[in-house]
C-alpha cells in the first residue's frame, strides 16, 4: 500500500476506535503503533505526549503528526493528522445532520457507562506500560511520585512539570558525567 | 466570509487551547456569545455527542460547532483549522527533535520527562477513574460508600482488568473489550437510563 494512504487510514482506525479523547488513545497507540507497526518505541509514544501536554492543540493530533513525520517527512505528518480526523468530520456530520438526540437515547447513555469502566481499565494498564519504560532508578521513580501527586491535588500548567523534570534530567546526568 | 471567520476561530483555538480537548470548551462558550451561530445550550449538547463518539473529543467539538454554523463544509474548515496550529508547531519540534536526537542533552532531558510525563498521564487516568465509579456530588453531601459508589461499574471494571491479565484473553485489541463493555453497559442498563 502506498506509504501515505498508510497512515492515513492507520490514524483513521486509531480515530474511530478511540472513545474519550486523548488519553484513551494510549491503549490503542500502543497496540496499532508499538506492537503491531513498530512505528514507535513505547519510549517515544511517552515523549511525544509529554510534548503534546505542553504544547497547543489537541493532543492525539500531535501524536499523529509525530509519527507521520518520522516516517514520510511533513505529507506524512500531514496525512497522519487528516487521517486521525477523518472519522471524527464523518461521524459528527451524519450525527449533526440527522441525529441530533444521540447523546440522549438510553442505549447510547448506558453503552458509554459501560465503555468508560473500560476505557478507565484500559488507560491504566497503559500507564503501567509507560512506567516499566519511564522509571528505571530511584530519581525518576521519585519524579514519578512527586509529578503524580502534585498534578492529582494542584491545577498547575503540565508544562511546568515537564520543564522542571527536563531540568533535573539534565542536572542529575551532568553530575554523574563528572563523578564518573 | 463564515469559512474565513470559522477557519481563524478555531486556528485560534487550536493555538491557545494547551493540554487537549476539553481545553477548548472555554473558547467554544466565547465563540458561542460573540458570533451566534449557535447558542450555549446548543453547545452543551455538542459536548455530550462529543464525549459519546469515537475520535479525539477536541475534533468532534470542531465538527459539530462548523457544520452547525456553516454545514459540511463548515465542518471540515472548522477541523482543519483546530488541528493547524499543532501540525506546524509539532512539524517544526520534530525537526528538531531528529536533529539533536544523538545530542546528550536531549537525552538526559526525556530521561527527567518520562516519569514526569507518566505521571501527569497516571493523574489523569486516576481522575477519570474516581469521576466514573464514584458519585462525588454526593461524598459532599456526607452519604454513604453504597450511595458513592457505582458496584455495577466497579464490577464491570474489574471483569475487564481480570480479562486483560489472563492468558486467553490478554492479547485482544482494546476495541473488543470497549465493545464487550458497551454490550454489558446496554444489557445491565449501566448508566441508569
Amino acid at each position: 500500500m502506498n506509504a501515505y494512504l498508510e497512515l492515513f487510514t492507520t490514524f483513521a482506525k486509531v480515530g474511530a476506535m478511540t472513545f474519550g479523547g486523548g488519553y484513551a488513545m494510549l491503549p490503542i497507540l500502543q497496540r496499532e503503533l508499538a506492537e503491531k507497526r513498530n512505528w514507535a518505541t513505547e519510549e517515544e509514544l511517552i515523549d511525544y505526549y509529554a510534548i503534546g501536554q505542553c504544547t497547543p492543540g489537541v493532543i492525539a493530533v500531535n501524536v499523529a503528526t509525530f509519527v507521520g513525520r518520522k516516517r514520510k517527512g511533513i505529507p506524512g505528518g500531514i496525512a497522519a493528522t487528516f487521517g486521525l480526523a477523518a472519522p471524527s468530520i464523518i461521524i459528527i456530520t451524519l450525527i449533526a445532520a440527522f441525529l441530533r438526540r444521540f447523546a440522549e437515547y438510553p442505549a447510547v447513555k448506558n453503552a458509554f457507562a459501560g465503555i468508560r469502566a473500560c476505557v478507565c481499565v484500559l488507560v491504566i494498564n497503559a500507564v503501567v506500560k509507560m512506567w516499566k519504560k519511564a522509571v528505571t532508578d530511584k530519581l525518576t521513580l521519585a519524579v514519578f511520585l512527586a509529578v503524580f501527586l502534585c498534578a492529582s491535588f494542584f491545577s498547575v500548567s503540565p508544562a511546568i512539570y515537564v520543564v522542571l523534570a527536563a531540568a533535573l534530567g539534565v542536572g542529575v546526568r551532568k553530575v554523574k558525567e563528572k563523578r564518573a | 466570509m463564515i469559512y474565513l471567520s470559522l477557519f481563524y476561530e478555531f486556528f485560534k483555538t487550536g493555538l491557545f487551547a494547551i493540554g487537549g480537548g476539553m481545553a477548548t470548551v472555554p473558547f467554544l462558550y466565547n465563540l458561542a456569545d460573540k458570533t451566534g451561530w449557535f447558542t450555549a445550550s446548543e453547545l452543551t449538547d455538542m459536548i455530550a455527542v462529543s464525549e459519546s463518539t469515537p475520535g479525539s473529543i477536541g475534533i468532534n467539538m470542531a465538527c459539530y460547532v462548523g457544520f452547525t454554523s456553516a454545514g459540511i463544509f463548515g465542518s471540515l474548515i472548522a477541523a482543519a483549522g483546530l488541528v493547524m496550529p499543532s501540525l506546524i508547531i509539532i512539524l517544526i519540534i520534530a525537526g528538531f527533535l531528529e536533529k539533536f536526537r544523538t545530542n546528550n542533552y536531549v537525552e538526559y532531558c526525556f530521561y527527567g520527562i518520562r516519569p514526569a510525563s507518566t505521571g501527569l498521564i497516571a493523574s489523569s487516568a486516576a481522575l477519570i477513574l474516581s469521576e466514573t465509579v464514584l458519585n462525588l456530588e454526593l461524598f459532599k453531601q456526607k452519604a454513604g460508600i453504597t450511595e458513592i459508589a457505582d458496584f455495577k461499574l466497579i464490577a464491570l471494571a474489574a471483569v475487564v482488568f481480570a480479562l486483560m491479565k489472563l492468558k486467553w484473553t490478554k492479547k485482544l485489541h482494546p476495541i473488543v473489550f470497549i465493545a464487550f463493555s458497551a454490550l454489558v453497559g446496554i444489557v445491565f442498563k449501566l448508566g441508569g437510563a
